[in-house]
């Protein structure tokens, strides 16, 4: 099963500038795009030794929150079907697909968006982006009753779920389980409370635990945290600070002026008259950039952040180049299959598939 | 960093004070250079103690044309835990023609994909791991490809009647200073 999504991702960013790395990670594990995005661009700010000014670095949780919100609906929608539950399956695409617009409307793409960028975000919200978000924000606790009206005490779920695929906390660990996975049997491990990245200490949510350790328990958590990231979106629009969306150094920052044109992002056409008729500077700037892109000080880093499905982390190499040395994913969904012949073992074929939908394994992010 | 750390290093030493380096802080994260032969010891060690009940990431490095031969290989361990916020990695060297090093998979079995995904791109064999085989690319697939020897691979793309060759190929820009990307 693993290997046929192998694709090189890690041995293509190795011969690619800095900022290119993003579009290679964003297709990692596709259903959390901006969270690999975050976690490479993370682990190259680090390096560089730039802090995102505060602007960026909500919006970045606020597309983190609702990537997480859109990849449990794809979980809950296949896991659901998987079990059975076909109307859960239109259900949970109805919804992410209200979420895919949300992200097409800011980034141009529905998915693998490579809108995160070393040093902040390719370009700031379009006007409206606000009154849409809030708009689903408003409309989703509803649908989050209307799932676990129809799941929750459903007599077959139940049937197919509690008891099955049990994963103790000690087994968990030991596996390098993370996630939900770890937070269903009964360890309130989650990264944006115990090490808080891009402002999350800033925001008020709990961390969904149960104890049971089963799928049943692993729905309920996912469940819960959909309710969760749906309360951190609303506390981002509400505080979302002024500001530029990139670090102030000309050095890093990507020189074109983006907009969202007919046919996606592309460059502005103020910023292409200014360079290509204007100014000979400022075309020997974004010549250099663009085609070579920014040193980065060697040495090596780990940065990790808590994904949809677990710990998420980077590790980045830097020799002092234009070109990351090495890029390795620490992906969540290749290390928690792991856990699936524990979890299956003198049980029924038919636990199987319970047992690996709980683990919700993306195998882009598998193989990378 | 700050005096839990320490002590947790400072224990590690005291175990194993020729196997274990000085830490070295980087960018905010601390790292302690291991013998090669004691690693296993020393992580369960750590994983008890410290204790460091998670290992988040273990991965290599080729060093090629940047370290001398005996150190070509680097291995990263990455240690967390839920208990607290600390992390702590390790780094093994692993020289050119003696690509091997003790399993640490029986202290964390987490490493099992993890080792043998290193043995797959990058042929170092892990002593003691109960399957190692390649893991991504076939059983049957020659050579190591995260090694820096090997290709990208790819092929020529037409363009407008040009052809262009693969990146790992293509001709480079006539420098390659780029800026300087520190901060000032």
């Amino acid at each position: 099963m693993i290997g046929y999504l192998h694709t090189g991702i890690e041995k293509n960013t190795e011969v690619r500038n800095w900022t290119q790395g993003v579009t290679f990670v964003t297709r990692a594990d596709y259903l959390a795009s901006f969270f690999n995005e975050a976690a490479y661009c993370m682990s190259v700010e680090r390096l560089l030794g730039a802090t995102p000014p505060p602007r960026a670095q909500a919006i970045r949780v606020l597309l983190m929150e609702l990537n997480r919100i859109a990849s449990h609906l794809v979980w809950l929608a296949t896991g659901g079907m998987e079990l059975g539950a076909l109307s859960m399956m239109l259900y949970g695409f109805r919804e992410r697909e209200q979420i895919l617009d949300i992200f097409e409307f800011i980034t141009g793409l529905r998915m693998n968006h490579a809108f995160i960028r070393p040093g902040g975000l390719s370009t700031d919200l379009p006007d409206g982006t606000l009154e849409k978000v809030k708009a689903f924000v408003d409309a989703f606790p509803a649908k989050v009753d209307e799932y676990e009206e129809l799941l929750t005490e459903n007599q077959i779920w139940i049937d197919r779920n509690r008891g099955v695929g049990i994963l103790e906390a000690d087994v968990a660990l030991g596996l390098g389980v993370t996630g939900p996975l770890l937070r269903a049997a009964g360890v309130p491990h989650d990264l944006r409370k115990q090490t808080p990245y891009s402002g999350y200490e800033k925001y008020d949510f709990d961390v969904a635990t149960k104890t049971a350790g089963d799928c049943e328990a692993r729905y309920l958590v996912r469940v819960k945290e959909m309710r969760e990231s749906t309360k951190i979106v609303g506390q981002v629009i509400e505080s979302l600070p002024d500001g530029p969306v990139m670090v102030e150094d000309r050095k890093i920052a990507w020189p074109a002026q983006l907009a969202l044109g007919e046919g996606g992002l592309g460059n502005a056409p103020e910023y292409i008259r200014k360079i290509m008729g204007e100014s000979m500077e400022a075309l020997i700037h974004h010549f250099k950039l663009v085609t070579e892109g920014f040193n980065v000080p060697a040495g090596e880093v780990y940065v990790p952040l808590e994904s949809p499905r677990g710990e998420l982390g980077y590790h980045i190499v830097s020799t002092g180049g234009t070109k990351p040395w090495r890029v390795h994913g620490r992906d969540p969904s290749f290390v928690n299959l792991q856990a699936m012949p524990h979890m299956v073992r003198g049980r029924l074929i038919a636990d199987v598939i319970a047992s690996v939908a709980s683990i919700d394994p993306v195998m882009g992010g598998v193989d990378r | 960093m700050d005096d839990r750390l320490a002590s947790i290093v400072t224990h590690a030493r005291e175990r194993f004070p020729m196997a274990v380096s000085e830490p070295a802080e980087a960018f905010g994260e601390v790292s302690v250079e291991v013998a090669r032969d004691r690693i296993a010891d020393l992580s369960k060690i750590l994983r008890d103690d410290a204790p460091f009940e998670l290992l988040s990431d273990l991965s290599a490095v080729d060093y090629l044309g940047v370290n001398p031969s005996e150190r070509r290989f680097l291995i990263a361990y990455h240690l967390s835990s839920p208990s607290h916020p600390h992390r702590l990695r390790m780094r093994v060297w692993i020289p050119e023609g003696d690509e091997r090093c003790p399993t640490v998979t029986s202290v964390w079995p987490t490493a099992n994909f993890h080792e043998r995904e290193v043995f797959d791109f990058f042929g170092i064999t892990f002593e003691g791991h109960p399957s190692l085989r390649r893991i991504f690319m076939p059983d049957e697939w020659e050579g190591y490809p995260q090694r820096k020897d090997y290709p990208l691979g790819g092929t020529n793309v037409q363009y407008h009647g040009a052809f262009i060759p693969p990146p790992d190929v293509r001709k480079q820009p006539t420098t390659t200073t780029g800026y300087p990307g520190r901060l000032s």
